[in-house]
């Protein structure tokens, strides 16, 4: 059952309920920017709250406080990422992912016996980018001003008759009842 | 019948659902012939206003024809005649309705408890605008049921085009009643912050109500260059102080009247360091709106005079300056608007040809594009200042 059917149960029996769903106002770049802003919370809170395995896998032992600003950022980057600011979001979070991966190439030193596992996470690292930098061009182009035609209206003054003869001509008005109002 | 339906934050889609159906008899059902896109509705599309729910079908401005009515409707309606639906459920005889205090109307919210919980008091029940004001379908679709009938209705002539009424069910009254609350003088200045759909509105009421100077504020040309049209000094808050330019407009004494018609998502901008912290805060959930309109309203605003703010707030902020609002003495006027209020004078003044409100439409679309037109509006592409949807 989904949420809309489920929700029905808020709803009287004479009000319309969903048939058959049409196309969404979601483009596949919100979709994208809501999966990388829920994986940047996941992502987040595993290096805040669990930095020591992190490090330890990566053979990055004594980077925990490192790790635990990391994952600051990116629960920071996932909030903006699922929010309106989307695009703000996964611009953020490319910057981060360039700063993950200059922390991940200093700890491919030929005397790290985790150097697999870190070659392994760098690759994931650019893989993630990747999705980043796609989600961040779509949602930033999407979100542009400068899609469609740009006008003035100075020619819509919304009164028939003239600016010149609008002004004031309300200037008589009295609020309906307010005298009956007053007097009662 | 197809519907644009609300399915998660930014996800709109043209659904097919199944018809509205009558179950009070005064209800009414209304084939909508158009509909249009809010600034408020973004708020929903954000996920930023709470207790929408998948599934709920989107629109509180719309107008059409009535197709069906309850047999408690008593003759107020009946088929054939042409409606604009105001966007507040009302009705009609509560004391608040008696009042003429329409949007908060004590018997339409059909969600009370929640409302009482979360508001304190409810408020009237709203069409597509959340689980808080009822949990009203809306009315971007081929169909609407309008609860109340006999009272939530404004009958509307033959021979005027959809576009010149069809905002008398939101954007009109919502600016006219923006600018009434200024109490506006022949001598004031007003300023206006957002020079959409609504701040285009409550520009061109300031004009007729006879404000001496009315001051647009925005930073997109073609906005701004609609609010020059419609009268207005603008300021474009990108190349240009604000405060120091009304200051200079006013002769250092600040606008008499302020109207905040940008509401709770302020633009952001690195200029203003406060619309980023805000906006970090909102992320974070320890804010809900950014209210930096509100704060330079009342740094700038002259002592003794008064904001207006149509503009829509969900919940809380922070760092409103009170020691400013409160030595100034400045009155604060707010609330949703009371469309059926206005509705009757603004009908006449469109007759009588005193405004065109159609001048507002940028954009006009079927309901398959309303999902696409969605993202148009909220990224300001196309120079898109309205948009209106024909089912």
């Amino acid at each position: 059952m989904t949420m809309t059917h489920f929700s029905n149960i808020a709803r009287s029996d004479g009000d319309p309920k969903v048939v058959r769903s049409g196309p969404s106002s979601l483009a596949a770049s919100d979709r994208l920017a809501k999966a990388l802003g829920w994986f940047s919370l996941g992502l987040g809170l595993t290096e805040l709250l669990a930095p020591r395995s992190i490090t330890r896998a990566l053979g990055m032992e004594g980077k925990e406080n490192l790790v635990r600003t990391y994952g600051a950022r990116e629960i920071l980057s996932g909030i903006l990422s699922l929010s309106a600011e989307k695009q703000a979001g996964l611009w953020s979070r490319v910057a981060g992912d360039g700063v993950d991966v200059a922390t991940l190439l200093t700890a491919m030193r030929e005397d790290n016996p985790k150097r697999d596992n870190v070659a392994a996470a760098l690759a994931m690292v650019l893989g993630v980018t990747a999705l980043d930098l796609i989600g961040a061009q779509g949602t930033t182009a999407q979100r542009s001003r400068n899609r469609g035609e740009r006008r003035l209206y100075f020619d819509r003054s919304g009164y028939p008759q003239g600016v010149q003869a609008a002004r004031g001509a309300a200037r008589n008005f009295v609020v309906a009842g307010e005298t009956e109002r007053m007097a009662g | 019948m197809r519907a644009l339906v609300w399915h998660g934050k930014e996800d709109i889609r043209c659904d097919t659902v199944t018809d509205p159906e009558i179950e009070d008899p005064r209800d009414a059902i209304v084939k909508v012939t158009s509909c249009a896109i809010c600034g408020s509705d973004l708020h929903l599309f954000h996920n930023l206003i709470p207790a929408m729910l998948p599934g709920d079908i989107m629109g509180h401005e719309m107008m059409g024809e009535v197709v069906e009515v309850g047999h408690g409707v008593n003759g107020h309606l009946k088929k054939g005649d042409r409606v604009v639906v105001p966007f507040t459920i009302i009705c009609g005889q509560c004391e608040q309705c008696r009042r003429g205090n329409f949007s908060v109307c004590e018997v339409t919210n059909r969600k009370k408890h929640l409302a009482d919980k979360v508001f304190g008091h409810a408020t009237a029940g709203l069409f597509g605008y959340t689980h808080l004001t009822g949990g009203y379908p809306g009315g971007q679709a081929e169909y609407v049921r309008v609860p109340f009938a006999d009272a939530t209705h404004v009958k509307v002539p033959d021979g005027i085009p959809d576009e010149q009424l069809l905002f008398l069910g939101d954007i009109f009254p919502t600016g006219w009643q923006a600018a009434v609350q200024c109490d506006i003088e022949p001598s004031d200045t007003v300023a206006i912050w957002g020079c959409g759909p609504v701040g285009q509105m409550a520009i061109r009421s300031a004009v007729l109500l006879g404000a001496r100077q009315v001051v647009g504020i925005d930073r997109l040309d073609e906005r701004l260059s609609m609010a020059e049209a419609g009268g207005a000094i603008t300021i474009n808050f990108q190349e240009e102080s604000v405060v120091e330019r009304l200051d200079e407009l006013t002769g250092g004494k600040g606008p008499d009247k302020c109207i905040d018609a940008t509401g709770m998502e302020s633009h952001v901008s690195w200029s203003q360091p406060d619309t980023v912290l805000d906006r970090a805060k909102q992320m974070m959930m320890m804010e809900s709106d950014r209210p930096h309109v509100l704060r330079e309203m009342i740094y700038v605003c002259r002592p003794a005079g008064v904001l207006s703010i149509p503009g829509v707030y969900s919940g809380l902020v922070d760092k409103i300056p009170m020691g400013q609002l409160m030595n100034k003495g400045l009155t604060v006027r707010t609330g949703q608007t009371h469309v059926n209020r206005w509705t009757e004078d603004l009908l006449h003044r469109i007759e009588a040809g005193q405004i065109d409100p159609s001048f507002v439409v940028t954009h006009r679309v079927s309901l398959e594009d309303g999902p696409a037109m969605y993202k148009v509006f909220r990224d300001k592409q196309d120079s898109c200042v309205k948009v209106v949807l024909r089912p």
